[in-house]
C-alpha cells in the first residue's frame, strides 16, 4: 500500500487506543460490581494481610471435589483462595517437585525415583476414593457391557478390534453386538487415573504386564489419545464406537454408559461409591507408612476392581509459613469436613481409619521446623 | 546532518538507547534459542541422531523417539500447503491483478481478518464442526469408493492428519496470500505493460511476465507458510487425535511435534522426558528459523529488485 | 480495458488459437475469483458458527461472574475477560518500551549492518512457534521465581508482540519525510529532539495501529500461556500469581466433556473473536486512512 500523509496525524491512533482502553474498563467495571454483590462465592479483594493464594495443581481425577472443595472452603474462609488447575497427575508430581505449586495431586502414587528427584521428603496425603470407569459409546446398545479384564487389557491392546469380538460377546450374552471398528481412547497426557488403569490392567493380564507395564503415562499399544479426564470424556462422546477409561463422574454427568468389569470374586460389578468403599475395605484397615497403595482387583464380594486412591502431595517442610498455614488448615478440612461433598460427586469418602491417618500426616507438616496444626 | 548527530552527546545518548533496544530483540532470540538447546542438551547428547529417527515415545521405559511426532508434523504441513498455495496464490493473483481497487480493499481486509483470528478458536471450530463432518460424511464418502486405498483407510474418527492438514491450511492461505500479493505488486508495472502491448490475455501477462518476475518472492511467500504451519500448535492439537505412531492413512489420528509439547511439558516427570520434549523444540525451533530466515530473504529480494 | 485488450476482431472468423486464448484466459479468471471466493468461505463459516453458537450463552452473568465448580452448570467468564487484557496490556507494557525504539533504530539507517542483523532476528522471531515462546517463558521466569504467574504470561505474550511493533514502527517512520527532520535539525534541535518532537508524533497514529494490531496478536494467543499463566478460577491482579486468560479457559472447555462449558466455550469464543477483531480493524482503519 503505497501511503501519503493527512494532516490529521496521531489523533486517530489515540481514538483507536482509547477504544480498546474503554472495552477494557467497561468489562472492568462490569466484574467488579459484581465482585461487589457478591454471588459467586469468589472472594472480594480484602486488603487484609492475611489474604493467601494458594496455587494446586495435578490430577484431573479429584478435579470435580478440588474445585467443589475450593469453592465451598471459600465461602467460609474469603481471605483464601486455592487455586486447582487439573493438568494431569504427571503434571502434578512434576510441578511439586519443581515446587512452582503449593500442592500437587495424583492418583497414582509418586514412584521411589520420583520421590528421590524431589530432594526433599514428599507426604502422600490420601484425599478420597474414586473408580475409574469403562466409559463406552456403542450406539443400538442399551445395556452396559459386562467385561473380563484380560478382555479389556486385550481391547486396549489392540488384539480385540471389533465390538462383535467373540471374547466380548461371551460375556455378553442376549446383547446383539454391532459389527463395529473398536476406536481406544486413551490419555494423552500423564495421568494418575491412567496410573489406576494400567495398575489394574497389569494385575489381570501378562501380556500388558510386559508390553506396556503401569505408570502415569505409557506407551499405547492402540487409539486416540485425548487431554485430561475431561478430554477423554469428551472424545468418548464424540465418538460413536469408542471406549475409553475415566473417572466416575466424568462418566455419570455426561451420561456416558459405563461398562461392569469383572473382580477377582468372579463377579461383574458397576462402579459406585459403594463398590469403590468395598474396594478399599481391606486395604484402608492396613496402609503402609506412606499411605501408597493400590487397591487395585482387591478380593472382596462387590468390590469394583478399578479403584483407587487420589492423593495430595506436599512438602513435609514447607517454605512459605503463612501459605503453608493455609494449606495444612485447607487440607485439614478436606479430609474432614470436605469428605461430605465426595459422594454427592461419586466419590467414597475415606474409612475413619484413612482419616486418622490423615490427620498424623498433616500433623507432622512443618515449616522453619515448627509443626502447622 | 551527520555533523551535528555525531557531535551532541545527548545525540549519543539517544543513538545508545535505539541500539540497545535492537539488541535486545536478537538478545530475546539468542535468548529463545539457548534456553531451548540447554534444556535439550542431555537428550541430544545421549540420542545424537537416533532421537531424529526413533519411534517410540515411552516415557516408562525413558526411550524417545522424534519420528512420529516429526512425521506428522511433516504430513500435516504438507498437506495444508497443497491446499494453500493454489488457494492463496490465485487470491494474490485475485486481489493484485485483477480485481478492481475498491473489491481488492475489502476482500484483503477479509483476507487478513482470517489471519487474526486465534488459533485456539480454529481448533474449537475444527473439534465441533469440521471433525464431525469428515467423520459422518467425507470419510465414508471417500471410503465408498476408494475403500482398499491405505491412504484413507481407517475408522471414522473425524480426528487426525486430514482434519489438522485441513485446518492448517485455512490458517495458512492469509500467510501465504498477503505475502504474495506484497510480492506481486513490487513486479514494476513497466513489465506488464510490455507484455500487454504485444496483445497478451492478461492471463498470458501474468503467467509468462509476472510469475516469473516474481517465482522467487512466491517461493518465500510459500515456504513462510510452511513455517507457520510447522509452529502451529491449538489448533492441531485439539484436533490431531494424539496418537504417537506413524500412520499411512489421512484419516488415522498422530501427533506433531508442537502438540506433544504442548500436552506433554508440564508433567514430564524425569530430567529425561523434559530433555526429550526440548529435544522436540529444537528441532521445530530450528526447523522455524531455517525457514523464516529462508523465506524473507526470497521476498526481500524480489521487493529490492522490483524497487 | 477490456476492449483494449481485446480489440474487436477486423474479420468475422476468429482464429482457434486465439479462441483458445480467451477461453485459457477466462478458465484462468474463473479459477482466480472462485480460489478467493473458497479462501473466504471458512471465514465466514468459523465466524457464523460462532456467533450462531455463541450468542445464545453470552449474557451479562457470563461476560461477568466466575466460574461454577466442575460439572455445575452457570458461571462465567469474567476473571478470563480481565485476565486477558490484564496479560495483553501486561505484554504490551514490556514489548513497546523495547519494540517502538528498535523500530525506530532500524528506520534510522545508522549501522546499517547491525540493522540488517536486527531485521532479520525481528522477523525470524516473529517465526518462532507460539509453544517454544511457553517453553522459554517458563524456563526464564517461571521456574526460578517457582511460581507461575501473570508476570511469566505477559512476558511470552511480549515476545510474541515484540516483532509487531518493531517492523510496524519502522515502516511508519520510514514514511515521515526527512523533511521534517531537516527543518527540525535546521532549527537547531539536535537529533534525539528532532526524532522524539517530530518524526514519533508525526508517525504516532501508525505506532498506534501497531501497538493495537500487537495487542490483538497477544490477547488470542493459548499455547504461550499454558506454562507461565497456568489459569485460575478467580479474579486476580497480581502480577506473581497465576492468573486466567480466555484462551486458555476456551482450551479447556472444549475439550472437556460437558454440555454447558462447551456452551460456554462458544460464547468465549465470541468474546475472544469481538476483542480480537476489534482492535484488529481499528488498528488497520487507523493506517488505511493514512494511505489514500
Amino acid at each position: 500500500m503505497r501511503t501519503t500523509r493527512t494532516g490529521t496525524t496521531g489523533r486517530f491512533g489515540i481514538v483507536a487506543a482509547a477504544a480498546v482502553l474503554a472495552i477494557a474498563a467497561v468489562l472492568a467495571i462490569a466484574a467488579c460490581g459484581k465482585d461487589q454483590a457478591g454471588s459467586g462465592g469468589a472472594p472480594a479483594k480484602v486488603a487484609a494481610p492475611m489474604d493467601v493464594s494458594l496455587t494446586g495443581a495435578g490430577a484431573t481425577f479429584q478435579y470435580p471435589l478440588m474445585s467443589k472443595w475450593s469453592a465451598e472452603y471459600g465461602k467460609a474462609n474469603p481471605n483464601v483462595r486455592v487455586n486447582y488447575q487439573s493438568i494431569g497427575s504427571g503434571g502434578g508430581i512434576r510441578q511439586i517437585t519443581a515446587r512452582t505449586v503449593q500442592f500437587g495431586a495424583t492418583d497414582g502414587p509418586m514412584t521411589d525415583a520420583q520421590m528421590a528427584e524431589a530432594k526433599a521428603p514428599i507426604l502422600h496425603v490420601p484425599v478420597t476414593l474414586g473408580a475409574v470407569a469403562v466409559a463406552v459409546n456403542l450406539p443400538g446398545v442399551q445395556k452396559s457391557l459386562d467385561l473380563a479384564g484380560p478382555v479389556l487389557a486385550d481391547i486396549f491392546l489392540g488384539s480385540i478390534r471389533r465390538w462383535n469380538d467373540p471374547a466380548i460377546a461371551k460375556t455378553n450374552p442376549g446383547v446383539e453386538l454391532p459389527d463395529r471398528e473398536i476406536t481406544v481412547v486413551h490419555r494423552s497426557d500423564g495421568s494418575g487415573t491412567t496410573y489406576i488403569f494400567v495398575d489394574f490392567l497389569s494385575k489381570v493380564s501378562v501380556d500388558w504386564k510386559v508390553k506396556v507395564g503401569v505408570a502415569t503415562s505409557v506407551n499405547w499399544p492402540a487409539g486416540l489419545g485425548a487431554k485430561g479426564n475431561e478430554g477423554v470424556a469428551g472424545t468418548v462422546r464424540q465418538t460413536p464406537g469408542a471406549i475409553g477409561y475415566v473417572e466416575l463422574t466424568y462418566a455419570l454427568q455426561n451420561g456416558i454408559s459405563t461398562a461392569r468389569v469383572q473382580n477377582p470374586e468372579g463377579e461383574f460389578v458397576a462402579p459406585s461409591v459403594e463398590s469403590v468403599t468395598l474396594a478399599a475395605a481391606g486395604a484402608s484397615a492396613n496402609l503402609p507408612d506412606d499411605l501408597r497403595v493400590s487397591i487395585t482387583n482387591a478380593p472382596g464380594s462387590g468390590a469394583y476392581p478399578i479403584s483407587g486412591f487420589s492423593w495430595v502431595l506436599v512438602y513435609r517442610e514447607q517454605q512459605d509459613c503463612d501459605a503453608a498455614a493455609a494449606l495444612a488448615r485447607f487440607l485439614w478440612w478436606g479430609v474432614h469436613e470436605g469428605q461430605a461433598f465426595a459422594p454427592a460427586l461419586h466419590y467414597a469418602p475415606l474409612a475413619q481409619g484413612v482419616v486418622a491417618r490423615c490427620e498424623a500426616k498433616l500433623k507432622s507438616v512443618t515449616c522453619g521446623g515448627k509443626p502447622l496444626l | 546532518m551527520g555533523r551535528r548527530s555525531s557531535s551532541s552527546p545527548s545525540d549519543a545518548a539517544f543513538h545508545a538507547t535505539l541500539v540497545l533496544a535492537g539488541l535486545g530483540v536478537a538478545t530475546v532470540l539468542a535468548g529463545v534459542a539457548w534456553e531451548v538447546l540447554d534444556l535439550a542438551g542431555p537428550a541430544m547428547q545421549k540420542g545424537g541422531l537416533s532421537f531424529l529417527t526413533g519411534t517410540t515415545w515411552d516415557p516408562v521405559a525413558g526411550e524417545f523417539g522424534a519420528l512420529p511426532a516429526l512425521y506428522g508434523t511433516l504430513l500435516t504441513s504438507a498437506i495444508a500447503l497443497l491446499v494453500a498455495v493454489p488457494l492463496g496464490i490465485g487470491s494474490a493473483v485475485f486481489l493484485s491483478e485483477i480485481a478492481s481497487s475498491r473489491v481488492a480493499a475489502v476482500a484483503g481486509v477479509l483476507v487478513d481478518l482470517l489471519a487474526a483470528i486465534p488459533s485456539v478458536i480454529y481448533g474449537l471450530w475444527g473439534l465441533f464442526v469440521l471433525a464431525p463432518l469428515l467423520r459422518q460424511h467425507v470419510q465414508p464418502a471417500v471410503q465408498s469408493v476408494l475403500g482398499d486405498v491405505p491412504l484413507f483407510a481407517g475408522p471414522p474418527l473425524g480426528v487426525g492428519y486430514g482434519t489438522a492438514g485441513l485446518l492448517l491450511a485455512i490458517m495458512v492461505i492469509p500467510v501465504v496470500t498477503s505475502v504474495s500479493r506484497e510480492v506481486l505488486k513490487a513486479v514494476p508495472d513497466t513489465q506488464r505493460e510490455a507484455a500487454c502491448a504485444l496483445g497478451a490475455t492478461p492471463f498470458e501477462v501474468i503467467r509468462g511476465t509476472v510469475f516469473p518476475y516474481a517465482r522467487s518472492g512466491l517461493v518465500g511467500a510459500v515456504v513462510l507458510g510452511l513455517g507457520r504451519a510447522l509452529g502451529e500448535t491449538m489448533a492441531v492439537t485439539m484436533v490431531i487425535g494424539n496418537r504417537y505412531e506413524i500412520s499411512a492413512s489421512l484419516f488415522a489420528p498422530g501427533y506433531t511435534l508442537a502438540a506433544v509439547i504442548a500436552n506433554e511439558f508440564a508433567e514430564a516427570f524425569s530430567p529425561e522426558y523434559l530433555s526429550a520434549l526440548g529435544g522436540l523444540a529444537v528441532v521445530l525451533l530450528g526447523s522455524t528459523l531455517v525457514l523464516n530466515a529462508a523465506a524473507r530473504l526470497l521476498v526481500r529480494g524480489v521487493r529490492h529488485g522490483g524497487g | 480495458m477490456d476492449a483494449w485488450l481485446y480489440p474487436p476482431p477486423p474479420q468475422r472468423t476468429v482464429s482457434p488459437r486465439l479462441r483458445w486464448r480467451r477461453l485459457a484466459d477466462r478458465l484462468f479468471r474463473g479459477a482466480v475469483v472462485a480460489s478467493v471466493v473458497v479462501v473466504l468461505a471458512p471465514l465466514a463459516a468459523v465466524l457464523a458458527t460462532v456467533i450462531a453458537k455463541g450468542a445464545p450463552a453470552l449474557d451479562l452473568a457470563f461476560l461477568t461472574h466466575l466460574p461454577k465448580p466442575v460439572g455445575e452448570t452457570g458461571g462465567g467468564v469474567g476473571h478470563a475477560i480481565l485476565g486477558t487484557l490484564f496479560l495483553a496490556l501486561g505484554g504490551l507494557g514490556i514489548a513497546v518500551p523495547v519494540g517502538v525504539p528498535a523500530g525506530v533504530f532500524l528506520a534510522s539507517d545508522r549501522m546499517p549492518r547491525l540493522a540488517g542483523v536486527v531485521r532479520m532476528c525481528a522477523d525470524v522471531l516473529a517465526g518462532v512457534p507460539s509453544i517454544v515462546v511457553g517453553l522459554f517463558a517458563y524456563t526464564l521466569l517461571v521456574m526460578p521465581f517457582r511460581q507461575f504467574s501473570a508476570l511469566s504470561g505477559a512476558f511470552a505474550l511480549a515476545v510474541i508482540m515484540l516483532p509487531t511493533i518493531v517492523r510496524t514502527t519502522e515502516e511508519v517512520v520510514r514514511l515521515v519525510p526527512p523533511t521534517l527532520t531537516e527543518a527540525a535539525l535546521a532549527l537547531g534541535a539536535p537529533r534525539w529532539r528532532a526524532m522524539l518532537g517530530v518524526v514519533l508524533p508525526s508517525a504516532g497514529k501508525g505506532v498506534a495501529a501497531g501497538i493495537i494490531a500487537a495487542f490483538s496478536r497477544g490477547a488470542g494467543e493459548t499455547a504461550p500461556l499454558m506454562f507461565t499463566a497456568f489459569g485460575s478460577q478467580f479474579l486476580s491482579w497480581n502480577l506473581l500469581q497465576p492468573i486466567a486468560a480466555l484462551p486458555l479457559v476456551l482450551f479447556n472447555y472444549a475439550v472437556s466433556p460437558y454440555e454447558d462449558w462447551h456452551a460456554q466455550a462458544w460464547a468465549a469464543a465470541l468474546v475472544l473473536v469481538v476483542l480480537v477483531l476489534v482492535a484488529n480493524l481499528v488498528a488497520r482503519y487507523a493506517t488505511a486512512r493514512r494511505s489514500a
